[in-house]
């Protein structure tokens, strides 16, 4: 292939960087819609044998956990040691029994995102409600998401409302409209 | 597949504004297109260092500018750039026809228009963030499609706005409006004063809540400010949909 006379790397490269991600010093926002009004807050997890619910009080008395780590918007942005807290997913399913393999992430005002249910647990993914120190704020999906850092952003779904297992794995809202299956940022899973 | 990186070349390119210009690409096997889309870019430097960008499409290969067709396979972007960026400087100043890139996509669904949609259509773009904006209504015109399409475009000055006179020309075309609206300075015997949207703005110049679809892009800062009027006015938030070019 030719080359691109002209174009000349301004930044440096980094191996945290995943195959065609960029750093990004700011916080992009991205949502296909108007941030939602959430009244009354509520978590819920559900599998096929039960579920749980917690408010927001109930929410914050779980053992919360700090993670600092790297993420990767599908848009081409990375941003590296970004700090958060909030309760593993492992612990919101604790005590709940599946056979399922596969999980739907549903969010207030609409959004989905599917997940199988291995990236979800063994501390690969969490409902933060703090970044950098301060409440997560509205349009970064405040007051909590989902959190799965080994996945492109889109699936680290804001906003979130509830986890539900599926037998049978079932597109969400973007994984609809091109974007690819799974989102490994390593593997470039970025479109379907 | 979408997930391809396919060579490209760049056609033409032609100045929007002081900062902006609108580039003209071929790309090899192009498949489908739709009004709303956006393509990545990928820049491969001499030492093998790549940058990747999204652009959203501002012509479609059958609705280029004023709606007449675009060469075989070929798709326009408008791009501005930003002051220490990376890519777009190279985009707007550097690359020159004949000159080499790589595409993949154009990919979205959700922030798209096709010609078969029978709702009214409002458009409201800031910035930059009229490009996909212009790529629906050209693929309006385009089309056989008479459903009323309406643009409000907030600009910071004259001299920032895209597609002018393209815009302009539009007054003459059947259920097409398009109404500016300055953030600083506005030219000589405007009414309204310049300044950032407000209720007043989506009350005069935005379909009524409950007639259609609303699309909304730009800047974040501009996105929120016109959802959370738009909310406020009474639009049911799954009437609205949302571009974010990032950036303030
Ligand atoms: C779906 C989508 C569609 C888009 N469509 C359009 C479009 O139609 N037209 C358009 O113009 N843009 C569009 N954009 C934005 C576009 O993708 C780029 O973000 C934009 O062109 C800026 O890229 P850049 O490489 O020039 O700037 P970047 O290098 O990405 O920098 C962006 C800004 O951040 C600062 N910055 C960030 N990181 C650093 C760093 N490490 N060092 C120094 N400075 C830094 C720079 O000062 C600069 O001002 C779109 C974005 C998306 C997600």
């Amino acid at each position: 292939m030719a080359g691109f006379e002209g174009f000349a790397s301004r930044r440096q490269t980094d191996p945290a960087l995943p195959p065609g991600q960029h750093l990004e010093r700011g916080f992009p926002v991205l949502s296909a819609g108007p941030d939602p009004n959430i009244k009354v807050w509520e978590l819920q997890v559900a599998t096929e044998t039960g579920q749980r619910s917690w408010s927001w009080d109930d929410f914050l008395a779980l053992p919360q956990e700090d993670i600092t780590t790297d993420i990767h918007c599908v848009t081409s942005w990375s941003k590296l040691g970004t700090h958060w807290r909030g309760v593993s997913v492992d612990t919101l399913f604790d005590g709940l029994k599946t056979e399922q393999r596969f999980a739907m992430a549903r969010s207030y005002g609409g959004y989905t995102t599917n997940l199988p249910l291995e990236d979800l647990l063994g501390g690969k993914a969490w409902v933060m409600h703090t970044f950098e120190g301060r409440p997560l704020a509205s349009e970064h999906g405040g007051p909590a998401r989902l959190f799965v850092p080994h996945l492109y952003f889109w699936k680290s779904a804001k906003w979130l409302q509830g986890i539900q297992t599926m037998a049978v794995d079932r597109p969400g809202f973007w994984e609809n409209y091109g974007y690819h299956n799974h989102g490994d940022p390593w593997k470039e899973e970025r479109y379907a | 597949m979408s997930t391809d990186w396919r060579p490209a070349i760049c056609v033409q390119g032609r100045p929007e504004t002081l900062s902006s210009r609108s580039i003209r690409l071929k790309v090899d096997n192009l498949g489908p297109v739709v009004a709303g889309q956006h393509i990545d870019i990928r820049l491969t430097a001499d030492d093998g260092y790549q940058a990747v960008r999204s652009y959203s499409l501002s012509a479609t290969p059958r609705g280029g500018p004023g709606g007449t067709p675009l060469g075989n396979s070929e798709v326009e972007i408008a791009v501005e750039e930003l002051p220490e960026g990376e890519v777009s400087p190279y985009l707007v100043e550097a690359l020159a026809p004949g000159d080499p890139l790589e595409v993949r996509g154009p990919v979205g669904g959700w922030f798209v228009w096709h010609p078969t949609d029978s709702e009214p259509v409002q458009l409201i773009g800031g910035g930059s963030g009229v490009a996909p904006l212009v790529a629906i209504l050209r693929a309006r015109i385009a089309s056989t499609s008479a459903v009323p399409m309406r643009l409000l475009y907030s600009v910071r000055a004259p001299d920032t706005v895209y597609f002018a006179d393209e815009l302009a020309s539009y007054t003459t075309s059947p259920n097409i409006t398009v109404d500016l609206a300055y953030t600083r300075v506005a030219p000589h015997g405007e009414a309204r004063p310049p300044g950032r949207l407000t209720d007043r703005d989506i009350e005069n110049f935005v379909q009524e809540p409950g007639s259609g679809i609303v699309y909304v892009c730009g800047p974040n800062s501009f996105v929120a400010a016109v959802t959370d009027l738009l909310l406020a006015r009474g639009y049911d938030s799954a009437a609205i949909r949302t571009e974010r070019f990032g950036g303030a």
